[in-house]
């Protein structure tokens, strides 16, 4: 990796000092090379993205046994990385991803795959040996105990001592960059949020910002620090299985590397200028528009459904998006909580099943409204910019 | 040779020092631990399977480690750094000017990067073990809590260098303060506290500009960006380190089955 970055040091100021509207322009591909980036660009578009990686993500996880073989992901990081050395030619891939300060999205996203990759598979192999009653990888170490001094001590030095080695390398390869100074006058485009923000500001193409920047910010405070009070489930503690506490791993999987990982790399690489998507070989220009045809609820129920103009009483316009919401969260639960999950109220007890579903329901909006966004093109269930109550 | 060393190992300053013969024998091996007030922090024996790479990943270790690096580097940085708005950027500047090979910006800079990362992977490591469960659930809090304070010393400090990113990253950021229910002047609820014609919040006293010091990212929100990093959030991490370690211990060590 650090050799790979070596010989591109340039890149960021090669590519700082290409001609205006440069890094762009026609690339001379052969019909392979053309073929792959215009794959790579289509694939990566915001919608396939997102239903790509989500089916992804249920195929890993059901056919575990399959993608936690060694083979599987050498061979993964064998093509990604044939992949990068070939799209390290191209201009555009290059500008973008040579920057020093993308380099650790990078390092996100190759030690986020190796340890999912390196979990699932402990858990695949435990939970054989819990089927033959044979103890797990862990439980059979457990019994034994060592001296902290040297066995411990020991590992935590050569830790300490490799890591610095590669911060020091590191840092004398790649200089810490520093732009224009600060002019409060000259807004750059795009404008982005520190990096492990991108997720969250992702989001506020589907949100406006006081859900994506203060409730769902809260609420995933919230929930991380509710986790261990909701999981009743005593199996699992203290060593990987994936069959003992099959919901909360994929639920984790999902809120973890689908909404978090993978929106921090999709905000960094493929969003350009006015948050506008770009492919990995896609020139960042200035002037794309998106064309923005998105309509609210309360237009579609009174222009297109009953064929009147909407009422000027903004609660008597939104009326439709307001029973909708107020359903979603006060009457789904409990109408879930008599029915289908009787039994989770049963094991879990009121306090703890309400609190769960009402994180769960803001949790489920996002995939809802972003279904709906891509699909009718919705703007907003409830939209009252009179009082910026937008949802 | 010999002869020195046991003159050294037996004068009174030595012994004063180190309690116990080299840690080669139980005894002195858990006297290793147990006099050291550092090493303290681990218990004197450990389970096998705790200490695994392949189990723990090291990330808590190394985002403690680097906290420890990026507390050093900063406070030589402090040395160079003025946190007026004419200063900031041209001692930043300087630095890659005036030092030959000077890596502590760079190490300072990745390292803070990387903090971020590890702190992620140590909690996605805690959930898949399913290490929160109980008696571990408050040091999951804590834990919690500690990634929240990763986040805003990273936050904080992204301003400092007072560049264009630096700038234009914390004003997207912190622009969603605007939208804060009732407290933000372009938040929900906000125009419900206006009575007379009077509004209670606007942008001249929301929660924005309690964070800024302003109505945009000037020189108050620098100043307070600054203090906060550099003394603020490193005292509250460090104190909550204390205590998360101190709980892990508590807690039976490294989780494992039993
Ligand atoms: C500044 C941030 C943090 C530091 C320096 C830190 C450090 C550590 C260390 C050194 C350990 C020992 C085991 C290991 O290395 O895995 C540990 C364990 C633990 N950490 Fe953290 N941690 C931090 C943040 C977090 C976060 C964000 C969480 C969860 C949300 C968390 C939850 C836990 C729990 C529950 C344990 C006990 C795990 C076990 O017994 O297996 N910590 N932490």
């Amino acid at each position: 990796m650090h050799s790979l970055l070596a010989s591109m040091l340039p890149g960021p100021f090669a590519a700082a000092c290409l001609p205006a509207g440069g890094g762009g322009g026609p690339v001379d591909d052969g019909p392979v090379a053309a073929a792959i980036k215009h794959a790579a660009n289509w694939l990566t578009e915001p919608t396939r993205y997102s239903v790509a990686s989500i089916l992804a993500l249920i195929a890993v996880l059901y056919f575990r046994r399959f993608f936690s073989k060694v083979w599987v992901v050498t061979v993964f990081f064998a093509l990604s990385t044939a992949f990068f050395v070939f799209a390290f030619q191209d201009p555009n891939f290059n500008a973008i991803i040579t920057k020093p300060d993308n380099v650790p999205i990078i390092i996100l996203f190759a030690t986020v795959v190796f340890f999912s990759w390196l979990s699932l598979r402990r858990a695949v192999i435990n939970d054989e040996r819990t089927k033959r009653g044979e103890p797990t990888l862990e439980g059979e170490l457990a019994k034994q105990k060592v001296f902290t001094w040297p066995d411990l001590v020991y590992s935590e030095l050569i830790c300490l001592v490799l890591f610095t080695a590669a911060m020091l390398v590191w840092s004398i390869l790649i200089t810490a960059p520093i732009e224009e100074p600060a002019a409060t006058a000259r807004t750059p485009n795009p404008s982005k949020a520190p990096w492990y923000f991108l997720g969250l500001q992702e989001l506020l193409v589907y949100f406006d910002p006081w859900i994506a920047g203060v409730l769902l910010p809260s609420f995933i405070i919230v929930g991380l620090c509710a986790i261990p009070y909701i999981d009743t489930n005593p199996k699992g503690n203290g060593y990987y299985t994936f069959d003992e506490r099959p919901f909360a791993i994929s639920f984790f999987w999902v809120g973890f590397l689908l909404f978090w990982v993978s929106f921090v790399i999709l905000g960094t690489f493929l969003r350009g200028p006015n948050w506008s998507f770009f492919g990995p070989f896609e020139y960042w220009d200035l002037h794309k528009l998106e064309p923005m045809v998105n309509v609210d609820l309360s237009t579609w129920v009174w222009v297109d459904i009953l064929g009147k103009p909407r009422p000027d009483n903004p609660f008597v316009r939104e009326a439709p998006g307001i029973v909708l919401v107020i359903g979603y969260f006060l009457v789904l639960p409990p109408l879930l909580g008599k029915t289908v999950m009787r039994k989770m109220v049963a094991d879990m007890g009121m306090i703890r099943f309400n609190v769960f579903m009402h994180l769960f329901l803001w949790f489920v909006l996002i995939p809802i409204k972003m279904g709906l966004r891509w699909t009718v093109n919705l703007k907003y269930f409830i939209g009252m910019p009179e009082y910026f109550f937008n949802v | 040779m010999q002869k020195l060393l046991k003159y050294v190992r037996e004068s009174q300053i030595w012994k004063s020092v180190f309690r116990h013969g080299y840690p080669d024998t139980p005894r002195n091996r858990t006297l290793a631990v147990l006099s050291n007030v550092f090493l303290h922090l681990h218990p004197v024996k450990v389970r096998r399977s705790g200490i695994r790479l392949s189990y723990t990943w090291c990330m808590g270790g190394l985002t403690f480690f680097l906290f420890l690096i990026l507390t050093l580097t900063g406070l030589l940085l402090m040395f160079y750094y003025r946190p007026t708005a004419d200063r900031a950027y041209e001692d930043i500047f300087a630095l890659r000017e005036h030092v030959p090979i000077g890596v502590m910006r760079e190490m300072h800079r990745w390292g803070a990067h990387l903090m971020v990362i590890s702190v992620w992977l140590h909690m996605y490591r805690v959930f898949l073990t399913g290490s929160y469960k109980p008696p571990r659930e408050f040091n999951w809090n804590v834990g919690v809590i500690l990634l929240v304070l990763t986040l805003l010393l990273s936050f904080t400090g992204y301003l400092l260098p007072w560049d264009q990113l630096a700038v234009w990253a914390i004003t997207v950021g912190t622009n969603m303060a605007r939208a804060t229910p009732l407290l933000g002047h372009e938040g929900p609820l906000a125009s419900a506290l206006s009575f007379g014609g009077i509004d209670f919040i606007h942008a001249g006293d929301d929660v924005r500009f309690g964070l800024l010091a302003g109505r945009f990212v000037g020189e108050g929100a620098l100043l307070r960006f600054y203090v906060l990093h550099c003394v603020g959030f490193p005292l509250i991490a460090a104190t909550l380190m204390a205590v998360h370690f101190w709980r892990v211990r508590k807690d039976g060590g490294i989780s494992g089955p039993l």
